[in-house]
């Protein structure tokens, strides 16, 4: 077994470990926390197939924003999972027989062979040779997305844009009772809008207590 | 990747090591040298924080732990004496916190703060790691470095340390984006993501570099810096009149430790990036000046190392110049001011590519 196979299994490992960890934690936070160690393991996995680019963005986007808020708002609700839980078994003979196609196709791509002998079985495929030192995958994937596929690249990214709009537009719908700031207002507030200034007449004290010091 | 230097071969001959086995301990040689080299620099830094800040207080700062007893540099040996006080503290966990995360959470926060440095190019030609994706692996892990923070606040079991965490979370994902925004900028000039290349493309002078043609993107950057350091004015993450110390305030003696080196590895890197990104990183500003001396003129490590003091000098004067940002103008700050700033800036940076102005033109000929 090579120096990479090694890592390579040790991380499955790892991924698959935290990927049960994921929905057998009791502790929702402990969960997402799984899912991030999960997240993890599959950036290394990504890394292994020389695919930098692709690993480092899911660092980026899922551990650095996505799981961040998403423990935001794990922490603040107050799940009780024990109650979610209650139903769980119900559903076991449909979930069982599910779990049992999934692992008979899984089993059939790696083991199984076909009688021709080319469309199962991982043997049928030879493994892709490694890429020299210098390939850079952050720029093969920008080339690919930045000429080939440029226009499903920008449909994506329009789709994604109204989907924001969209998302805030939601949010943002008048409703009695709003209490919202009006910056601009605030800003252009000036000294004699909050503040009067009171002339007092100053008045001379009536009593001679007489200052320490200066009799 | 870097080859083995010539000078450590013969000890590497003596020991008779395999090939591998080299470049590992070569590997880690560099790393140790390193973290050894951040980490004084560091210890320095709160030293540097408190007297400057003092002087501008028109206070003196620590003056007493004297070196060896030596006359001069009073005070210079103060963050040893901290250090030697907060290793020999307890560490209490506080009754009913979790204790697993409590001791993960400054972990989390430190070990990112210190990877982080593996890509930094530090003089021309060097880098630990030359990694093409240099600066996606930077933002991916200092985008990791909020967790730290957000488990410390939940484990500790106590309000204010919990709202700390949740400050931390919000203003951290709110100022990343305008952050990254502002390093696209940065990419389309000098069109590389790896830090050398980025510095190489803003070789000729300090026209070239690319705080001319991105200022108002290098203003975001730094300022962003500054929140996602949770540093003053953007500290409301600790705010001590509100919330105490935030959400460490549960933690005590090196546990506590880990949370302030962090926080200071953290702002040595936003200088050090700044620097890289916007300033030239180790480019000398005179290097075409020949009548100036020697050290003047050639880029090294030592312009990255004044730079990256005067952008730290900045930290510490804006955490005695400003008071607190107010929390709702912290966030509309990040997500109404600099995001569109941002994306404003890199449109225009589009129109200038297509008009071939300065660096932009690069973008088009190839």
């Amino acid at each position: 077994m090579s120096f990479t196979e090694i890592l390579f299994y040790f991380f499955s490992a790892v991924l698959v470990i935290s990927a049960t960890g994921v929905i057998t934690a009791r502790n929702p936070v402990y969960s997402a926390l799984w899912l991030v160690l999960a997240f993890f393991n599959s950036a290394i996995i990504w890394m292994l197939l020389e695919a930098e680019f692709l690993a480092i963005v899911l660092i980026l986007v899922y551990v650095g924003a996505v799981m961040v808020l998403f423990l935001f708002v794990v922490m603040m609700l107050d799940i009780k999972v024990e109650e979610l839980r209650a139903g769980f078994t119900k559903f076991d003979w449909l979930g069982l027989p599910i779990a049992l196609v999934v692992i008979g196709e899984i089993a059939s791509v790696v083991w199984l062979k076909s009688s021709d002998g080319v469309h199962l079985g991982l043997s049928s495929v030879a493994a892709p040779a490694a890429y020299a030192l210098d390939y850079s995958n952050t720029k093969a994937l920008g080339q690919l997305l930045y000429t080939e596929y440029l226009y499903p690249l920008q449909l994506a990214a329009s789709i994604l844009l109204i989907a924001i709009v969209a998302a805030i537009v939601l949010t943002m719908r008048k409703r009695p009772g709003q209490k919202m700031q009006d910056i601009s207002a605030q800003v252009a507030v000036k000294a004699s809008d909050r503040v009067r200034i009171v002339k007092v007449a100053a008045v001379q004290p009536d009593v001679d207590h007489g200052v320490e010091g200066q009799s | 990747m870097n080859a083995i230097p010539a000078f450590i071969q013969p000890l590497f001959d003596i020991l008779n090591l395999p090939e591998w086995l080299r470049f590992v301990t070569w590997i880690v040689i560099t790393a140790v040298v390193m973290f050894l080299t951040i980490i004084i620099f560091m210890a320095f830094l709160t030293l540097a924080e408190r007297r400057v800040i003092g002087s501008m207080q028109a206070r003196i700062g620590p003056n007493r732990i004297k070196v060896f007893g030596l006359p001069f540099f009073r005070g210079l040996a103060q963050p040893f004496a901290d250090v030697i006080k907060l290793m020999f503290k307890e560490i209490i966990l506080p009754t009913g916190a979790n204790k697993f995360l409590f001791i993960l959470a400054p972990l989390l926060t430190a070990i990112p703060a210190l990877a982080t440095w593996a890509v930094m190019p530090f003089w021309p030609g060097f880098t630990v790691a030359d990694v093409d994706a240099g600066l996606l692996y930077i933002l991916a892990l200092t985008s990791t470095g909020v967790y730290g923070v957000i488990l410390a606040g939940w484990a500790s079991n106590s309000k204010y340390a919990f709202l700390g965490a949740m400050r931390a979370a919000a203003q951290v994902v709110a100022y990343e984006i305008a952050m990254g925004f502002a390093l696209v900028g940065v990419v389309m000039a000098a069109g590389s993501l790896n830090l050398g290349d980025i510095i190489d493309a803003q070789r000729g002078g300090i026209q070239n570099w690319l705080f001319v043609w991105l200022f108002p993107l290098f203003i975001v950057y730094f300022i962003s810096g500054i929140a996602e350091t949770n540093r003053a004015p953007f500290d409301v993450v600790e705010g001590e009149s509100e919330i105490v110390a935030g959400f460490h305030v549960d933690y005590s003696g090196m546990a506590f430790a880990l949370f302030f080196v962090a926080e200071y590895i953290n702002m040595i890197l936003i200088s050090a990036l700044t620097s890289i990104f916007f300033l030239g990183g180790w480019l000398s500003p005179f290097a075409d000046m020949e009548s100036l001396p020697a050290v003047l003129t050639t880029s090294g490590l030592h312009w990255l190392v004044f730079k990256i003091c005067f952008f730290l000098f900045c930290f510490l004067w804006f955490r005695a110049t400003f008071p607190r940002y107010r929390y709702d103008q912290i966030m509309r700050l990040g997500w109404k001011v600099f995001i569109p700033l941002t994306l404003v800036w890199i449109t225009v940076e589009a129109l200038l590519a297509i008009l071939r102005v300065g660096p932009f033109a690069r973008l088009m000929a190839s």
